[in-house]
């Protein structure tokens, strides 16, 4: 009796939490699923025809990926520098640690308002730039014709909002490695650069691959940013389903875009599961 | 050739002072302990050798150059951690071949180096696997290997044995003074374990708050500690200290006659648990019985002569009983006299 009941014990405890999942996560999954292969209550791939065909499908496709593609490595390249960097600093680390993830406490739509404040035609770049004397007036930078300064700027407004993510993750990773395997590495001769390629980084690459699933699955969702900074003039994945939704009032089509994003993001991080995978018997 | 000359190190953490003015010369292929209790700054010393902390003031030599400003990578020394630092990315090979690597050794020597290591420290068997295959004993095998395939000048260890189990470390300790024997590396072994110590080393630094309390050999350590913490210190029981009262720079004790290094005044007399003869009662020093420890080669017995605490090693089954009372015959020969004020040796008559 005792022991029947040890044994259910653990299924008990995990109840309410699945209960809690099912409902809040898989139910509308399914419902997603179930409205995005429907049309008129009939089973059809017309959602889908319809996602595929549009104008805006194949840009808002291709900007996706190509935010994701820019950003995601310069984010990883900063966090890694930056959380090098504080590893370093004795007094006052848990200040400029704190310093950097204030971004963090911003909600991405504030953080995209920023930065539309920043760069729009009279905003603080051209007052500086017409102060240096470098433009003549106000320049637009965020219209459909200048798309390269567009992209330049919902970059840098992604870099600076979410980079300290990544940061937090990977300062947490580095602590949990012993200072002895650097200074091993140091006393026989390796330099800096070399105990961080050779000894720190094969050791990170925990943190590494949990920092880039996070980042790599938000960033496909870029929508509150590019939206303030570009309106439409920048067509992303998660803006047209919610143009479909809204504007368009098609629920199956916003369905299905939401879909292809849970597939983009569930195979980049099968893609990060499998390559910064670390072998049991490599692990420490 | 790699002596080692540490000239005046000291060291400071903020207000705390971690190393007071040390000063230590090893000789070329002499195996050297830094031997004290945690806090004596034994291990803080250490890392200054390799450059992995700086020094206050002073300077660090190895070998004629200077290494006082030189970074931890040029130094060309290597270095046993406690946890072993094994890297558990790596190959047992990649592991041992890592500072040949760091030298830019070419293939044939990194080969031929780590088989050699490999060999020495019997881990041949191993060394496509990873660290986290093997046991404690052989992941500190990895890490001497590690160190001797370097052929190092100078090897620097830092508690190599302290998470190995009882048995382990003393398989370890012979197999390691084999090994560096061998080798004939100039070598600095941190240990806060008197037995490794003196079983390993060539002399015994004894470390205390900072200072080096005694260097000597193993032997002389052990029989003549410079103070009454040494003696307390090294060997297991610690050293008996009885204070005593001189006059006429003679001491009457237990019905005989010492000459004493001091004309008159008071002192403390050090004397091994060895050393202490147990006699009828009414003989020597009366001893009151308190504990019986038979511990298979002798009897430890504890117990009081007056106020002050003895240990005293009878031989095995020589049936004291606590609550008795015998009387102790300390050897002449094998006494240390101690000033009770500064707690440091006297010189004898």
């Amino acid at each position: 009796m005792k022991r029947a009941q040890s044994r259910a014990l653990p299924y008990l405890l995990l109840g309410p939490s699945l209960v809690f999942l099912a409902v809040i996560f898989l139910l509308p999954l399914v419902q997603t699923i179930a409205l995005s292969f429907s049309e008129g209550g009939v089973a059809s791939l017309g959602n889908y025809r319809r996602m595929v065909s549009d104008l805006n499908f194949g840009l808002a496709l291709r900007n996706t990926f190509l935010l994701v593609l820019v950003v995601v490595p310069i984010q990883l390249a900063l966090a890694l520098g930056l959380s090098v960097m504080i590893e370093k600093i004795g007094r006052g680390r848990d200040l400029v640690l704190w310093v950097w993830t204030i971004p963090l406490g911003v909600s991405d739509l504030a953080a995209g308002l920023v930065w539309l404040a920043i760069l729009q035609d009279r905003g603080y770049l051209n007052s500086a730039l017409y102060g240096l004397g470098l433009v003549d007036g106000p320049t637009a930078w965020l219209t459909y014709e200048t798309p390269g300064t567009l992209f330049l700027g919902v970059v840098l407004a992604e870099i600076w909002r979410a980079t300290a993510i990544v940061l937090v993750i990977l300062v947490a990773g580095l602590q949990l490695i012993p200072k002895e395997y650097r200074e091993a590495a140091e006393v026989f001769g390796a330099r800096p650069w070399t105990i961080f390629r050779r000894i720190t980084l094969p050791l990170l690459k925990p943190s590494i691959q949990t920092a880039l699933i996070l980042r790599t699955v938000l960033a496909f969702e870029v929508f509150a940013v590019v939206y303030a900074i570009g309106g439409t003039n920048f067509p992303v994945l998660v803006g047209e389903a919610y143009t479909w939704q809204n504007a368009n009032q098609n629920t199956g089509v916003a369905a299905a875009y939401a879909m292809l994003i849970v597939v983009i993001s569930l195979a980049a991080t099968a893609i990060y599961l499998r390559v910064l995978r670390v072998p049991a018997e490599q692990q420490p | 050739m790699a002596e080692i000359t540490i000239d005046g190190i000291a060291k400071s953490f903020g207000a705390t002072r971690a190393l007071e003015q040390i000063d230590l010369s090893v000789a070329d292929g002499e195996f050297v302990a830094l031997l004290g209790p945690s806090g004596c700054g034994k291990t803080t010393l250490l890392r200054i050798i390799a450059g992995l902390e700086s020094a206050t003031s002073g300077r660090i030599v190895i070998g004629g150059r200077d290494l006082t400003e030189v970074p931890t990578r040029r130094r060309g020394l290597a270095m046993v951690f406690q946890n072993y630092a094994v890297f558990p990315h790596m190959t047992v090979y990649e592991n041992v071949g890592f500072g040949l690597r760091m030298q830019g050794a070419d293939e044939a020597r990194v080969k031929a180096q780590v088989g050699k290591a490999a060999e020495l420290l019997h881990i041949t068997p191993y060394l496509d696997r990873y660290p986290a295959k093997l046991s404690g004993g052989q992941r500190q095998r990895v890490a001497v290997a590690r160190a001797l395939a370097v052929e190092p000048p100078v090897l620097l260890m830092d508690e190599p044995l302290y998470n190995l189990d009882a048995l382990l470390r003393l398989e370890m300790r012979a197999e390691l003074k084999a090994v560096l024997r061998e080798a004939k590396t100039t070598t600095i072994y941190v240990t806060h374990d008197q037995t490794e110590a003196m079983g390993l080393a060539d002399r015994i630094a004894v470390m205390h708050g900072g200072r080096i309390e005694q260097i000597d050999r193993p032997t002389a350590v052990y029989e003549r500690p410079a103070t009454t913490f040494v003696g307390g210190f090294v060997g297991s029981p610690p050293m008996n200290f009885l204070p005593v009262s001189v006059a006429n720079a003679r001491l009457e004790l237990a019905g005989s006659s010492l000459p004493a290094p001091r004309a008159s005044g008071d002192l403390l007399m050090g004397i091994r648990a060895e050393d202490l003869m147990p006699v009828a009662a009414g003989e020597g020093l009366p001893f009151d019985i308190a504990v019986v420890e038979p511990l298979g080669a002798h009897d430890l017995v504890t117990g009081r002569s007056g106020a002050t605490l003895l240990r005293v090693a009878a031989p095995a089954g020589s049936g004291h009983k606590p609550g008795t009372r015998i009387g102790l015959r300390p050897d002449p020969k094998r006494l240390v006299w101690m000033d009770p004020a500064s707690g440091r040796a006297l010189p004898a008559q």
